[in-house]
């Protein structure tokens, strides 16, 4: 079953990788959506990376869409002018989501193989979660 | 402007080594003033950024002057590393896009093209004039360029100095708030050293 790819899109990359192993491990030993960190510059830096980003989804791109979560400024911008340009797969789409939580939604939701707009539904409705 | 001057591939490339020159000049300064309102690489990245234009462009020469702006763009939104990167490359890729393939085109033609990429940059960063932004720099320049490239060289360079005294409503400026008044924006200072740089090639320096 091609599910749902998902793609984290920091700064930092360590952050990146880490929200994308929280969000696997928090999915649970059936979570089968692909997963895929974009964090930082090429030159390990913090900033924002087309190439990582344009690699990422590509790594996880099964052709039933890929849903990218950024996290601020360069990264909501590069991803933004990567979709105008069509240079990400098709069936690509930033989401509108909070980074850490909204990960989570979209590869808990991802796994069960639903759709792209449910995976974005999902991450998105993670805004809704009120903390206190 | 003269209506009949015509602006081909070869002025396209002396307004990229004339933006490459002044922001090896500049890096310095432009990553100063985004010390104390932003992470303090503006310089750093527009020079890793037309660097890179400047080697893409000698590697493989572009012929006309909306694929040299293209190239351009893509080139800055993948090795800047900022929110200038996208920006920028929205920038050229846009207007090089609304000069399609073209040999030579006219000053009107090349400001048009022009207002269509800062309406791109406005619509993708999601900025409104007076927000300390690059736009305040962008804006009045272009809409100068109706009367020379020296005009607007010299409204760009009046927009960046006129955000000092603004509070920063886009970007990490803006979590600063008021913290963030009495500093000159630096993507600002940087949008007016490209223009001012288009001066250089079109003859009408400073």
């Amino acid at each position: 079953m091609s599910t749902v790819g998902v793609v984290l899109v920091s700064h930092s990359a360590e952050v990146a990788q880490s929200v994308a192993r929280l969000a696997q491990g928090l999915a649970g030993a059936g979570a089968t959506a692909r997963v895929a960190a974009a964090g930082g510059t090429a030159g390990g830096e913090l900033g924002t990376s087309s190439e990582l980003i344009l690699a990422a989804a590509r790594e996880v791109d099964q052709g039933a869409g890929v849903a990218l979560l950024v996290d601020l400024g360069s990264a909501v911008l590069t991803v933004k002018a990567l979709l105008e340009d069509e240079e990400l797969p098709a069936g690509s789409r930033l989401v509108d989501a909070p980074f850490v939580e909204g990960a989570v939604a979209a590869v808990v939701t991802a796994s069960t193989g639903a759709d792209l707009d449910a995976v974005v539904a999902a991450a998105g409705e993670a805004y809704a979660y009120r903390k206190v | 402007m003269g209506a009949l001057t015509v602006r081909d591939t070869q002025f396209f490339r002396r307004w990229m080594a004339a933006a490459a020159d002044v922001v090896r000049r500049e890096a310095a300064r432009l990553t100063e003033l985004d010390s104390p309102i932003g992470d303090a690489d503006h310089g750093s990245n527009l020079l890793r950024g037309f660097t890179a234009v400047e080697s893409a462009l000698a590697s493989e020469p572009p012929a006309t002057p909306g694929a040299l702006l293209q190239l351009t763009g893509r080139t800055l939104i993948s090795t800047v590393g900022g929110a200038s990167g996208p920006l920028y490359g929205t920038l050229f890729r846009r207007a090089g896009k609304e000069l399609g393939e073209a040999a030579e085109v006219s000053d009107e033609q090349l400001r048009a093209a022009l207002q269509v990429g800062v309406d791109a940059v406005a619509q993708l960063g999601g900025a409104a004039p007076g927000d300390k932004t690059m736009l305040d720099a962008l804006l009045p320049g272009v809409a100068a360029l109706a009367t020379s490239y020296r005009a607007a060289a010299d409204a760009a360079e009046q927009g960046a100095l006129a955000t000092v005294p603004m509070q920063a409503r886009k970007g990490r400026a803006s979590y600063l708030g008021e913290r963030s008044i009495g500093h000159q924006d630096p993507g600002a200072t940087s949008s007016a050293l490209l223009l001012g740089a288009l001066a250089d090639a079109a003859g009408e320096g400073s």
